[in-house]
């Protein structure tokens, strides 16, 4: 895929990074790094524009959460940070990305994956053992001896909140465990490649509350080690998991804050309107 | 009719219509009833079938049962002059033939499946799947009449050259003279190519995106994807693809009778003449004289019945242990 880039503009950057931080500026609260800084980013599904002059600046080592009805671009944006959306024919991307201080399009695509992880709606585990579905990632690099995966396995398990339950049946198929519990093997296989990001398109939409609660405690668990950007279309959750929001309306950045701000006092009356459940 | 009692509250015969039992002329008067009768008779009809053609075999192959006993699957003697009847170069060369038919044409079947699911533009894929489901359908006569005409000249040509490089091989020594196990073998796989290549692109087609993207999101590369995310996941198609191919190649009558020689010998060389079970029936069933020749050629039925059954069975074991092994490895 072509990808138009323009030459990195930081005037303009930061201004956006003014507007979006205005409220993070005098806080306490020291401004975290920025891990993705998405400049004018406009996506095309074939003619259909699904994102429209995007700018905005996801914080490092933060929950960050992406809300808003239905096809208003909020998965594609998530989708177009580990580009995922490159495999979809006809798909077009403009303006620029950086992860960090790189070009997010500069990583062979591959690369890029292994640093920015990626766990989707409907748990997907393949059809082999739990052990083989957390060691996948971790095999794809040949460097790793029997051992070191071992013991990966393990940590990746423990930290995705599910070693307790599976210990014993580490050598059974993935497809015999609960759903939420696939979930979060599925979180487990992404985190065992040490991702800098997690992203998590709607993670917990197709569970129960139970499994709900235990995959946000795990959010927190894991927020200090790595980045994380949800999309979800649970207001609740995103106010429980979040500290940053942005709301997307019909493929545009509506509002970017911090997460209390646009739950308590929202700057914009579409943010007001989604948030009170008064469409959407 | 229970739902609809406890709707219509207040019907006098309410109590009564929930506790009765439903007559059997009821039931059938439902839907549901009609279409078990149907499709269960549909399912007892292919067993009825299997059953008769067995119990058919096995009735008109008595006189040659009782005269060779299971000798008659070892020996490799067919004197129908002298009333001499053995099977083993029928089993013999069925098995070679099918065999080696599918060593050909599993890797180019499933190699051309896995381009056309994965690789081709979607377009090119549809187009060359049409016209190898069209070579599934061309007859088995046309397919003999290309191994004599092309593919014969063909190996002629060639076999200097493979015997300069794997002559030392028992199996391609000797010399070849156009009709053989191998040639056979070859017309076979081109037979069944189509049907591994267009079951197996359906069942790769058919893996969730899901899988995929679970797979990609992980680093991994298109080759990655395909070969440890699709292919495994769509591998229980595959494999009923592979079976089917090889039921076929086992059945092949024609094709095989045209350009495997009809020699009943067994070799070691894979460029001799042989015979097949199939042909063999089909050559000599309108000239066999006597009733013990009928009914050998009979019992040589049964055997082919036989042989697909434990060649199938073996085949799933395979799969069974291999399932197995991939859960606790």
């Amino acid at each position: 895929m072509k990808t138009l880039m323009k030459p990195f503009d930081l005037s303009q950057l930061s201004k956006a990074h003014e507007v979006r931080f205005a409220e993070v500026e005098g806080a306490e609260e020291q401004l975290p790094w920025p891990q993705f800084t998405v400049a004018d980013l406009n996506f095309f599904y074939g003619h259909h524009q699904a994102l429209k002059d995007i700018n905005l600046i996801v914080p490092n080592k933060r929950v960050t959460a992406f809300i808003g009805p239905s096809g208003c671009g909020k998965t594609t944006l998530l989708r177009t940070f580990n580009r995922m959306n490159e495999i979809i024919p006809g798909t077009r991307v403009e303006g620029s990305i950086r992860l960090g201080d790189k070009d997010l399009f500069s990583f062979p695509a591959t690369t890029l994956r292994r640093v920015v992880g990626m766990v989707f709606q409907k748990p997907s585990p393949f059809p082999k053992s739990i052990f083989d579905n957390v060691a996948y990632g971790l095999r794809l690099d040949n460097t790793l001896r029997r051992n070191e995966i071992a013991d990966k396995v393990e940590q990746s398990l423990r930290r995705a909140a599910l070693w307790e339950e599976v210990k014993d049946i580490l050598h059974q198929s993935a497809n015999g465990i609960s759903g939420g519990q696939q979930q979060r093997l599925c979180i487990a296989r992404a985190l065992a490649v040490d991702p800098e990001v997690l992203l998590l398109d709607e993670p917990c939409s197709a569970l129960d509350p139970i499994s709900t609660a235990k995959i946000e405690d795990l959010l927190f668990e894991i927020k200090n080690q790595c980045t994380i950007v949800i999309v979800t279309h649970n207001m609740l959750q995103a106010a429980r998991v979040a500290d940053y929001v942005g709301f997307f309306l019909t493929g545009q950045l509506v509002e970017f804050n911090r997460a209390k701000q646009i739950f308590q006092n929202p700057e914009r009356q579409e943010t007001q309107d989604y948030i009170t459940g008064r469409f959407g | 009719m229970a739902h609809a009692a406890l709707t219509t509250s207040g019907a006098p015969n309410r109590a009564g219509r929930l506790g009765k039992k439903q007559t059997w002329l009821e039931r059938l008067r439902k839907g549901d009833e009609v279409v078990h009768l149907i499709t269960l008779a549909g399912a007892w009809s292919i067993l009825v079938i299997t059953a008769l053609l067995v119990q058919h075999l096995w009735v008109y192959s008595r006189l040659a049962r009782h005269a060779f006993g299971w000798h008659f699957l070892f020996t490799s003697t067919w004197d129908p002059v002298n009333g001499q009847f053995g099977a083993w170069p029928f089993v013999y060369g069925t098995v070679v033939t099918s065999v080696l038919a599918l060593i050909i044409a599993i890797p180019i079947g499933l190699g051309s499946a896995i381009f056309l699911a994965e690789l081709a533009p979607r377009k090119i894929s549809n187009a060359l799947t049409f016209l190898i489901e069209l070579l599934a359908a061309v007859p088995s006569v046309i397919y003999g009449l290309v191994g004599i005409f092309l593919m014969i000249p063909f190996l002629t040509a060639a076999m200097p050259y493979i015997q300069k490089v794997l002559g030392w091989l028992p199996i391609f020594s000797g010399t070849f003279y156009g009709v053989s196990y191998f040639t056979a073998s070859v017309v076979l796989a081109i037979m069944v190519i189509p049907f591994i290549v267009s079951i197996s692109r359906e069942v790769l087609l058919a893996v969730p995106v899901s899988q995929r993207e679970a797979m990609m999101a992980l680093g991994a590369t298109k080759w990655d994807v395909t070969w440890r995310a699709v292919v495994p996941y769509a591998r229980q198609g595959i494999m009923g693809s592979i079976f089917l191919a090889l039921a076929r190649a086992l059945g092949e009558t024609m094709a095989v009778t045209m350009v495997i020689g009809n020699v009943p010998q067994v070799s070691t060389s894979l460029l001799a003449p042989g015979y097949t079970i199939a042909a063999v029936i089909a050559n000599e069933f309108t000239e066999a004289t006597g009733d013990l020749y009928l009914h050998a050629l009979i019992e040589l039925g049964l055997v082919l019945f036989a042989v697909t059954m434990i060649i199938n069975a073996l085949a799933r074991l395979l799969m069974l242990t291999m399932k197995a092994h991939e859960v606790t490895g």
